[in-house]
């Protein structure tokens, strides 16, 4: 019986171990890797923080991307068509599905300045999906 | 008129998975054989008519029925015949058919194969995947029918299937991915089956164990199929991001491997039962709930189906009442279970818990990082969150280091106990032995690795050599002696040996640039140069491309590469085809980003070392997990099993 008993203690041990992990996981979540999302009026309002990673969204304003002819760099405004809107700058390759007018996230650091720096463009890989930070966007 | 024949065809596979359910169940229930035999023939003319709805299916696409608004959404007469094919899976509706379809098929697999098992269990395990598949196709009918028509106003041609799909690694991923998820519904109905009949030693483990390496190998193999997809189609290299939709196929397999483990200790050993059976319901609980993700769109997710708020809602009840019945069965049958088997602390069995313990809290990592944005949301009251892969590698990483450290060991050990001297011998031998190798590696390798790139190469080889080691004690009595099952083992393991190698490899090593490059301009990574010759007007069957011509040399190595930029016709849809070099020790991937003015394009240009190793090594564990269930031994048991059953029939 003290073998059983020994493994059944150490059985349980193990999963107290797991879940601590899991917890102390979860609290370390909490604090860092969190990306919050902020539309449009959020970001213009300044109610998004400056300087650390955030995610912002919404649509591609129809004739606001600039590209440089000498670099990668790229410039767009994202809009919700309802009066807020802000500036993005990129360096690097656009997705497939970027588009004017279409629906965008993007990932990085918003500027004192209120330009969006980021660091990835995330567009939708099919026409119909939207993403559901997006919804109530569409036009 | 063909279209509602798909219907009609549904609708009494519906019927006759309900009276499977009642047959398999209740007849098990009151002992009525002749209930108990319709349960084990039913499950035949549910796959039989399935089968004709997805015939009927496929026919429309290939006729260009687009009268059928599925095919209307997901195909045009313009797309090659094979992509028509496999259209009838490149969206909700159909993809869902598909999985009824191999739903039906692992019960006619079953009722076929299950004639070894006692005929009460037999009808029980049936009965009990009648049940799910009488959800399932309830969920294809009501919400998801995919032959719902556009009558009177048939569109003249379609929309085109998405130009992502329009490729050979999704014809076959979904297939492989469906019949590895809805396979663990084997394992979850023998588990079932023993909760209900109260026959809790360890021959259901004995029976499941077959059906489980099978699913866990092809689940192994359509999650591969899907990463090494999204690395050379979606242009830009990525081979896993922790996106919802991989993570809802990872959790099943994270829980599937440790099923793998625990149904052999409880094989062989009779112990871990209650485990194992609370493994089994939770693999495909978690199968079901990867679908839940995929298909209500919770979670954004690159890869998510269009939105319908009551397909989710169809799931989530249906996964309650699947899970919480199940779990509620579970908890009031399991504490009947006391095993007394004994092992000490270096035991095969203490490795295996210790293998069982690291797996789940991998998945418990997964699952938290997966619904932790929903939970979020719900809670702040719509503060939408998500959660980025350094998160998932920081935890991840290290659990996976660990758990190759432990499989070094693990196979080394004997059951219930090991000698200790001989055991600290094998090990020393092994561990000097792969950090040797692991500094010669480097010294060839020559740049700098990095730490956590150097540590996965001598954990490789740590399993590397701890497998030689093991290989030769096994063969002492010569090769050919040494079983099939054990030989699937060592080819699992060193899988996934080779697999950690090319992930830590292949991160360190990469060099990903994005540049702006005119004709007859060049680039050098990695002492490869990369040419570029310029864009050149190119047309297939439904697009029209642009194709970039680099000149790649290599050495005194020379050769052309094609990226192309695709523009599709119906859709108007622009999708970037990669062009890869592949190699076993490193792959040159070339894509076309846009257009920049004066002949200039924006290129990815990537140098990536040991990435094919990834899926190399995928393939390999899928085939250690075939190769288990070819062992002879199974076969030979079936026949012991069957005579011995039949002898007990006779005599009663």
């Amino acid at each position: 019986m003290r073998v059983k008993r020994r493994n059944r203690l150490i059985t349980v041990s193990f999963v107290f171990i797991g879940a601590a992990v899991a917890v102390g996981l979860m609290l370390m979540a909490a604090n860092e890797n969190l990306n919050l999302f902020y539309p449009p009026d959020k970001v213009v309002s300044g109610e998004a923080p400056t300087s650390t990673g955030i995610r912002a969204g919404g649509m591609v304003l129809a004739g606001s991307v600039q590209r440089n002819s000498e670099n990668l760099d790229v410039r767009f405004v994202l809009t919700d068509y309802k009066g807020s809107d802000f500036e993005v700058v990129y360096t690097g390759i656009l997705p497939d599905l970027f588009r004017e007018g279409q629906g965008v996230l993007v990932q990085g650091q918003l500027g004192e300045d209120g330009v969006f720096q980021a660091a990835s463009v995330l567009a939708k890989h099919d026409e119909n999906y939207m993403p559901p930070e997006l919804e109530g966007m569409g036009a | 008129m063909i279209p509602e024949l798909g219907q009609y065809a549904l609708v009494l596979a519906l019927c006759l998975a309900g009276a499977g359910a009642f047959a398999g169940l209740v007849g098990a229930q009151a002992n009525n054989a002749r209930w108990m035999r319709a349960a084990r023939s039913l499950p035949m003319g549910q796959f039989v008519l399935t089968a004709i709805a997805f015939g009927v299916l496929m026919h429309a696409f290939v006729t260009d029925d687009f009268s059928v608004g599925y095919v209307a959404r997901n195909s045009n007469s313009l797309l090659p015949w094979y992509y028509k094919v496999s259209a009838v899976w490149g969206a909700h509706e159909g993809s869902f058919l598909l999985w009824t379809l191999i739903m039906g098929a692992w019960m006619l697999a079953v009722s076929l194969r299950g004639h070894v098992l006692p005929p009460r269990f037999h009808a029980r395990v049936l009965g009990v995947m009648s049940v799910l598949n009488l959800g399932f196709l309830a969920f294809l009918i009501f919400t998801s029918n995919p032959f719902d028509r556009l009558l009177p106003l048939a569109p003249l041609d379609g929309s085109d299937l998405n130009p992502l799909l329009q490729d050979f690694g999704l014809v076959l991923h979904p297939p492989l991915l469906y019949i590895g998820y809805v396979g663990f519904s084997v394992a979850f109905a023998f588990a079932l089956a023993a909760l209900l009949s109260g026959r809790l030693d360890s021959a259901w483990a004995r029976w499941s164990r077959p059906w489980t390496n099978i699913t866990w190998a092809f689940l192994t193999l359509g999650i591969a199929l899907g990463s090494w997809w999204a690395y050379y189609e979606l242009g830009w290299g990525g081979w896993w991001f922790w996106d919802p939709v991989e993570n809802a196929s990872f959790m099943p397999w994270l829980a599937g491997t440790a099923l793998v483990h625990s149904l052999a200790v409880t094989e062989k050993r009779g112990t871990f039962r209650a485990w194992t059976l609370l493994l089994s319901v939770s693999v495909f609980s978690l199968s079901l709930l990867g679908a839940f993700i995929v298909r209500s769109g919770v979670l954004t997710s690159v890869h998510a189906f269009a939105v319908d708020p009551t397909r989710g809602m169809f799931i989530l009840v249906f996964l309650t009442l699947v899970v919480g019945g199940s779990f509620a069965l579970y908890a009031v049958r399991a504490q009947e279970m006391v095993s007394s088997v004994r092992y000490g602390w270096h035991s095969r069995e203490m490795f295996l818990l210790v293998n069982n313990l690291l797996l789940v809290v991998a998945l418990a990592v997964v699952l938290l990082g997966t619904l932790y944005p929903l939970a979020y949301e719900a809670v702040t009251g719509g503060d939408k969150i998500s959660i980025g892969p350094p998160w998932f590698n920081t935890f991840f990483v290290p659990l996976m280091m660990a758990l190759t450290v432990a499989l070094g060991i693990g196979p080394l050990m004997g059951w219930k106990r090991t000698p200790l001297p001989e055991l600290r011998r094998r090990l020393a031998v092994a561990a000097v032995a792969s950090v040797l190798l692991s500094v010669a590696v480097a010294l060839v390798v020559g740049s700098d690795l990095g730490a956590g790139a150097v540590l996965a190469v001598v954990l490789g080889l740590w399993v590397l050599a701890t497998s030689l080691i093991d290989i030769r004690r096994r063969s002492a009595r010569g090769l050919r002696r040494v079983p099939a099952a054990y030989w699937g083992m060592q080819l699992a393991h060193f899988g996934f040996a080779m697999a950690l190698v090319g992930v830590a490899l292949t991160h360190t090593l990469s060099v990903e640039k994005d540049l702006r490059l005119e004709p007859g301009e060049q680039t050098e990574q990695q002492g490869v140069t990369f040419l570029f010759k310029g864009v050149v007007d190119a047309r297939g069957s439904n697009y029209v491309a642009q194709t970039g011509l680099f000149e790649i040399t290599d050495g005194d190595q020379r050769l052309l590469l094609k990226p192309e930029k695709r523009r599709y016709l119906a859709s108007n849809q622009v999708m970037t085809e990669a062009a890869i070099d592949a190699g076993l020790f490193r792959d040159l991937y070339v894509s076309l980003g846009e257009p920049l003015g004066e002949g200039a394009w924006a290129v990815r240009v990537y140098v990536k070392p040991f990435v094919r190793w990834i899926w190399y090594g995928c393939l390999l564990m899928a085939l250690g997990g075939i190769m288990a269930v070819a062992d002879a031994r199974y076969r030979r048991l079936r026949v012991r099993e069957a005579s011995r059953l039949a002898a007990a029939g006779a005599a009663s």
